[in-house]
């Protein structure tokens, strides 16, 4: 009798919990340590030297919480499946267990959609605390932020096991380099989409930069008074962005699974 | 290509279309150099590695068509350990458990037996890579082991590890043979196989060359002792001074290498030296084999195991 797919995905679940939560404070360290500091020059320091306008800040927030959450997720899944698969092996012992193999690679998804909204959750406190009080931020959608942390942790986590199966161990200087580096300049992170109508070639190109949706989302649903895309444009693209990295990112798993 | 049948309860698996029987309870040994393809054959039947054709079967199960049954039936020790790090022993072998669907009550005294069994018992709550080689590898048996497989597959467990770890490994898989269970080990170490395993298949790039028990195949070695010589240069023109010469059941040349079976050394060293002579080489060493799996080998294969 084979077990439920259902109990190893638990079992899957607790293995992971046991270990994220003891390496939790250097996850956190090395995946908002970027955002928090770039939080502290762009929110408190330009606007106290009186470079950049006060409200800017609330234009910054949502965005600083997309990089955090988008970048958490992604290391949370590629690192380590750069390390399994390419040296320590260590994922093979799941590999054995009697699922089918996407049960395995699904478990780490979800494990590191949760790892990403738990970083963004690290970040509002301190990024809010930086910043001072911030013009526009609105919690009385609490439900909407969760939904859109979700979705946006979900898209960058999916982004992940494709990252980390499809490249090669001494390729990951490159992703960062490359892809990562790149994707949260122009993710509108830093500047809202709609401001991008000043450079009109740049606010098309972007599009296909899935984090924009992400921070957008964050914006829609932490500062609806300011500028930002129709959340329904969002919410559309960031499930079609997932499915689209959950199908190329199982296929690539498989293939690493299976030889 | 590696592929396999299963009529029955018999375990069968085969290598380029030549099937194999494995019985219930038989260790059973596939012995070939590095590159023979030992490994994508344990690869396809552990569901690691999809066979590109023909079907390979586990305990009657099809692994291309239904893995999960066949993984649920089977234990695997690797190559090389590849524990979980970031868990200590006895966390490797719960979780592990926790992975076929066994409760920690169960899964729990189990895993501590089996440490004990294995000459772990006090090294369960250390961190694995506090552990030598030896200890991961025996860990990586009692993994393979936690979940109660029908079958065991072993792909070369003792490279890497010293002569006395390697002695120690032979027990353990020996009381679990004693134990009734079914072992499908790789190895290049001849010995290894003459050893341990009630039958081997002798394989090299992807062929079977030989199927028999270590003592059957010991007495199919060919005609007796073989005599390696390696010449001060190339060893050709010997073999032709050699050609025709009685009592020499075999030769070939490779390189300086000349290879000579013969059924009475003391008769064959001083042709040898002779045919040398008259070739204008001179030997710089000469190695006397008694005949062994190793002979056997080397006529099989036209090369050594290592």
């Amino acid at each position: 009798m084979n077990p439920s797919p259902w109990k190893v995905f638990g079992a899957l679940v607790r293995r992971d919990v046991h270990v994220v939560s003891r390496e939790l404070p250097f996850f956190l360290l090395r995946t908002t340590l970027q955002p928090i500091m770039f939080t502290i020059v762009f929110g408190y320091l330009l606007p106290k030297m009186g470079f950049v306008q006060r409200g800017y800040t609330g234009a910054l927030l949502p965005g600083v919480l997309g990089v955090s959450l988008a970048f958490a997720s992604v290391q949370a899944v590629a690192l380590p499946m750069v390390a399994d698969f390419g040296w320590t092996k260590e994922i093979e012992d799941r590999l054995l267990a009697p699922v089918p193999t996407w049960v395995i690679a699904l478990e780490k998804v979800l494990a590191g959609t949760v790892q990403g909204m738990i970083a963004a959750l690290f970040v509002l406190p301190v990024a809010r605390l930086i910043m001072g009080p911030i013009a526009g931020l609105d919690f009385a959608h609490f439900g909407l932020v969760i939904v859109m942390t979700l979705l946006g942790a979900f898209s960058f986590s999916a982004f992940g096991l494709l990252l980390g199966t499809g490249i090669k161990g001494e390729q990951i200087g490159l992703m960062f380099g490359l892809i990562v580096a790149p994707m949260i300049f122009f993710g509108c992170a830093y500047y809202p989409w709609k401001a991008l109508a000043a450079a009109p070639v740049v606010q098309v190109l972007v599009l296909v930069n899935p984090l924009v949706y992400v921070s957008e989302g964050m914006r829609g649903v932490l500062t609806p008074g300011l500028p930002h895309m129709g959340l329904p444009v969002v919410a559309g693209a960031l499930v079609l962005i997932s499915a689209i990295f959950m199908v190329l990112g199982l296929r690539t798993f498989d293939k690493r699974a299976v030889s | 290509m590696p592929a396999s049948v299963a009529p029955g309860n018999r375990e069968i698996l085969a290598i380029d279309g030549l099937d194999l029987e494995v019985p219930p309870g038989e260790f059973f040994g596939l012995l070939g150099p590095n590159g023979a393809g030992k490994t994508t054959t344990i690869g396809v039947l552990t569901t690691r590695v999809r066979p590109t054709s023909g079907s390979a079967s586990v305990a009657g199960i099809d692994v291309s068509a239904d893995p999960v049954s066949v993984k649920q039936r089977i234990g695997v020790v690797p190559q090389r350990p590849n524990p979980d790090r970031q868990l200590t022993a006895i966390q490797n072998l719960i979780f592990h458990a926790a992975y076929f669907g066994i409760p920690r009550a169960t899964s729990t005294p189990r895993a501590q037996a089996l440490l004990d069994q294995l000459g772990l018992g006090d090294r369960g709550e250390s961190k694995v890579d506090q552990l030598s080689g030896g200890q991961q590898q025996r860990l990586m048996i009692a993994r393979a082991l936690i979940h109660e497989p029908e079958i065991l597959f072993l792909d070369e467990p003792t490279v890497g590890l010293d002569p006395q770890a390697r002695l120690s490994l032979w027990d353990v898989l020996r009381s679990l043979h004693d134990q009734g269970r079914t072992i499908i080990m790789t190895t290049h170490y001849m010995e290894e196989a003459d050893q341990l395993c009630d039958r081997l298949a002798i394989v090299d790039h992807g062929k079977l060359l030989a199927l028999d028990t270590p003592e059957g195949l010991r007495a199919r070695a060919p005609g007796g002792t073989l005599i390696e010589v390696t010449m001060d240069g190339d060893a050709a023109p010997v073999l032709t001074a050699l050609q025709g010469l009685p009592n020499l059941s075999r030769v070939s040349a490779k390189g300086k290498e000349l290879q000579v079976y013969a059924e009475r050394v003391a008769e064959a060293i001083p042709a040898v030296l002779r045919a040398a002579e008259q070739a204008g080489r001179a030997p710089t060493d000469i190695r006397i084999v008694p005949p062994s799996l190793e002979t056997l080998f080397v006529s099989l294969t036209g090369r050594k195991l290592d």
